[in-house]
């Protein structure tokens, strides 16, 4: 479609655009090819050389259980960045589409659901999500559900909003008056036009969602070690850190690159769908 | 003869082209207007009159910028002032009253706030006695109860007010010259009359000069002495008004004037050439010549120039030619054909209301505001009726009715004697949806901007009809064919459509389930003139063709008197008067009726 090339294209002429979009493909493809490119194995243990620093054989040093640093971060990503990318389509899909509902439909279910949403909004996400690991157990599964649904609920107020601005048009009272289904409408008629809102949202909230998934293994709940990851390798060597900085800083970078390369991404959208713009005053 | 309050000497103003060549919006223009002497500019939307008119004030939009020509207002050249002095020279010595007053009032600040800010800034009346002043001039506008009015916020106001609110503001400078751009297109007849009276009383009181934009050239006849008719940046015609709307010379004028609707006139509308044509500005020779019916060879070669003729200026070649080629024309309003006495749309005792129930059920049902009160009419087929009434008279809310979307409502509506239209949009079967259908106000809206024309088109034709991808492409054809568009718009989105373009494929899209009757709400309101006309002549043809029976609603009593058989006049919710258009126009009996035909212009 030429209307997405050219806003890819718009997207790469600025700068940020740039790196935003080369730092979160680095981090895609590296998630995909790791397990072949990584030099050691990352569970192999070395006693020997625990917490030893950076060398021309271990770029990362080793940690506390002498495993190679650089292997495993390396190999950090994947887990996260699995959970993440079909944790956020999840919210995406079932919060776009209640939202829109909720917009469309207008009275008492709008009312209905949004302060069901706001229900939901007012309990902190982190312990919702420790209830549910605790029931349900930690497989890739359950934290995708659980944080595809808990970061949903966000989702729906903001297609609700576009949604909104949109109902009261004629072209949607026009598709009303020919018979058209409720969601033929929502889906042909009104999800073309809040889709530049709705692709920023998504790199938004999949950048909250990875820092998300980090805490919960760095609390010890996301991922069961031995598991290469990064919230859990800073967890493991947080304690040590005056002593053997590397095992933390590596994993860190990572996370963080990840991390600024989609808000980079999401801004440079923003800003090529014209989402952010200022409108100015005509006289 | 007085001095020159404005001198313009050829005047151009563009942007750079992407070739790096100028393109000019408004292209070598001369004007002059003296104290107290009141000139209108005329032309489609596109020809830069707008743009002439901010450059007045020193105003050009970003990316424009002179690019030849001398601008003198009471000696001073707006362009070459500094900040400082273009801030007391805008709203001192010259005042804008803008398009739409709505939008230019400030809505966060109480009226009265924003009338002391104008006074503080163009005045040098103490504090103390700008409340009086405030008073004053509100008086001079003819708003009542202004200690009321002071109070309120810029919505809290009728459109007529507003616009009173924005003229009081710009004349609160004393300025010399007033330039108003479009100042009563959004307004309905009879209040869009008594402003524009007001406006020549106060030209003729203040001896305030004004320089006045409108396509509407009847509005520009009935306040300006001199009108300029512009075309693609150029001034076509240049002199008197009323000399000029009897007895309009260049070709582009008499088109104009050809295309608005008349009252009490049999209204003979000859199709522009191409009306789809844009104005280009870069033809070395007539910018009017791949429009005019009068082309000669000397026109596309040669420039031509503002010449004195008579009584004007005009700027034509071929004013001889036209002047011996032009019969008088009286073309006779064809006797509709019946074609059978069967009602198509027959609509009893419909009442509408606004329910204003919240969603807690315990809430009291006293709101209950009825809209349209027990109206009942029939429509034979192949017939039209004008619904006429002015906004807020229930006219829209007849067809949301109609059309299955307003939920509360008492009355009977039958269409075909087999469908009840009584039943919501949701509930009503393929047949009955496809029999009935809607064209929208304002095809912008209308139309999904993601949404390619095909797209749009096919639609319908995939709820209606169960049809093959073939079928469907040669069905489209048709439809783009039966609305006169060609069929590589097809490909188009709307945004890349003109105005009168999109209303086309409205109607395309209304007319794919090949409907017995079509609703049109106020479907040329939002138009320019000339595509208005040719929106008007499609409709015609498109009756004639296909036997359709219209309900068209407008508050134009003159599109109305163009197309429709009967016409029946809403006000405040009740049909006040029905009958054959003929005989409402000619002799109207309710004073409602008589007012609203007086107040066209």
């Amino acid at each position: 479609m030429s209307g997405a090339e050219q806003t890819m294209r718009l997207v790469l002429r600025s700068t940020s655009g740039k790196v935003g979009v080369a730092l979160v493909i680095f981090h895609i493809v590296l998630a995909i090819v790791s397990p072949w490119v990584v030099p050691y194995d990352f569970n192999a243990q070395s006693e020997v050389l625990e917490h030893m620093g950076p060398s021309l054989a271990h770029w990362g040093g080793l940690d506390t259980l002498g495993r190679d640093v650089f292997t495993r971060t390396l190999l950090g990503g994947r887990e996260a960045l699995l959970v993440t990318i079909f944790g956020t389509a999840i919210a995406m899909v079932w919060g776009s589409l209640f939202g829109m509902f909720s917009g469309f439909k207008g009275g008492r279910t709008d009312e209905f659901m949004m302060r069901a949403v706001d229900t939901f909004l007012a309990i902190p996400f982190m312990i919702l999500l420790l209830l549910v690991i605790a029931s349900f157990g930690n497989s890739v599964i359950v934290l995708m559900l659980t944080l595809g649904f808990l970061y949903g609920i966000g989702v729906i107020r903001l297609a609700r909003a576009a949604t909104l601005g949109e109902v009261t048009k004629d072209y949607v009272l026009a598709a009303q008056a020919r018979g058209e289904s409720v969601w033929v409408i929502l889906l042909a008629e009104i999800l073309p036009n809040i889709r530049d809102a709705l692709m920023v949202e998504a790199a938004m909230r999949w950048s909250w969602m990875l820092l998300a998934f980090s805490a919960l293994s760095f609390l010890g709940f996301g991922v069961t070690p031995p598991t290469p990851d990064w919230g859990l390798m800073i967890a493991n060597a947080r304690i040590y850190m005056p002593l053997a900085p590397w095992p933390v800083l590596l994993p860190m970078i990572a996370l963080s690159s990840l991390i600024i390369g989609i808000n980079l991404m999401a801004d440079a959208l923003a800003k090529s769908l014209g989402l952010d713009r200022v409108q100015r005053m005509p006289l | 003869m007085s001095l020159p309050l404005l001198k313009i000497d050829g005047l151009s103003i563009g942007y750079e082209g992407a070739d790096g060549v100028a393109v000019p919006i408004v292209n070598q223009v001369d004007l002059q207007l003296e104290e107290g002497s009141t000139l209108g500019l005329v032309g489609e939307s596109g020809c830069g009159k707008s743009t002439l008119l901010l450059a007045l004030m020193g105003y050009y939009d970003s990316g424009l910028a002179r690019l030849a020509g001398k601008v003198a207002l009471l000696g001073k050249d707006p362009g070459a002032l500094n900040e400082a002095d273009l801030q007391l020279f805008r709203g001192g010595d010259v005042a804008l009253i803008p398009q739409n007053a709505g939008q230019a009032l400030t809505p966060t600040l109480k009226i009265e706030a924003q009338m002391l800010e104008a006074l503080r800034l163009h005045t040098p009346l103490p504090a103390a006695s700008r409340q009086d002043r405030i008073l004053q001039l509100f008086d001079r506008v003819q708003l009542p109860d202004p200690a009321n009015l002071l109070g309120r916020y810029p919505h809290e106001l009728s459109g007529g007010q507003q616009q009173r609110v924005a003229l009081a503001m710009a004349l609160a400078g004393n300025p010399k010259v007033l330039l108003l751009d479009e100042p009563t297109t959004g307004l309905d007849v009879t209040t869009q009359q008594a402003v524009l009276a007001l406006l020549s009383e106060i030209a003729l009181e203040s001896q305030t000069a004004m320089v006045f934009v409108s396509h509407d050239i009847g509005v520009i006849g009935a306040v300006c002495e001199r009108v300029a008719v512009m075309y693609a940046g150029e001034i076509v015609e240049l002199g008197a008004c009323n000399q000029i709307l009897q007895h309009p010379r260049h070709p582009y004028t008499q088109a104009l004037l050809s295309s608005i609707p008349k009252l009490g006139q049999a209204w003979a509308f000859k199709a522009p050439t191409s009306i789809q044509q844009g104005q280009d500005r870069r033809l070395s020779g007539c910018a009017y010549a791949p429009r005019c019916e009068y082309v000669g060879p000397t026109c596309l070669k040669q420039k031509p120039r503002l010449t004195r003729d008579q009584d004007r200026e005009v700027k034509c070649v071929q004013l001889s030619e036209i002047a011996r080629m032009v019969a008088p024309a009286g073309g006779h309003k064809g006797e509709s054909k019946m074609v059978g006495q069967e009602y198509v749309l027959s609509v009893n005792n419909l009442s509408v209301s606004y329910d204003h129930t919240g969603w807690w059920p315990f809430a009291s049902r006293q709101e209950r505001k009825l809209t349209v009160r027990e109206v009942s009419f029939d429509i034979v087929r192949g017939q039209t009726l004008g619904l006429v009434g002015e906004s807020g008279s229930g006219k829209s809310s007849i067809l949301r009715t109609l059309i299955g979307l307003q939920k509360s409502f008492e009355g009977e509506a039958q269409l075909l004697d087999k469908f009840d239209l009584t039943t919501p949009v949701a509930h009503r079967s393929k047949a009955c949806l496809s029999k009935i259908q809607m064209v929208f106000q304002n095809p912008d809206a209308s139309l999904n901007p993601r949404q390619s024309i095909f797209a749009a088109l096919a639609r319908p034709l995939r709820i209606y009809f169960r049809l093959s991808e073939p079928e469907i492409r040669a069905e489209v054809e048709r439809l783009m064919a039966a609305v006169q568009l060609p069929m590589e718009y097809s490909a188009r989105y709307p945004g890349q459509l003109s105005g009168g373009e999109r209303q086309r494929v409205a109607i395309a899209r209304a007319l794919a389930s090949k409907p017995d009757v079509l609703l049109c709400d106020e479907i040329t309101s939002a138009l320019d003139v000339s595509v208005q006309a040719s929106i008007i002549q499609l409709l015609k043809d498109l009756k004639d063709a296909q036997g359709l029976t219209l309900l068209f609603v407008s508050h134009d009593l003159p599109v109305v008197m163009a197309l429709a058989d009967d016409v029946a006049i809403l006000q405040r919710g009740q049909i006040c008067e029905s009958g054959r258009v003929e005989q409402i126009f000619n002799a109207p009996e309710h004073p409602y009726t008589q007012s609203l035909i007086k107040a066209v212009l």
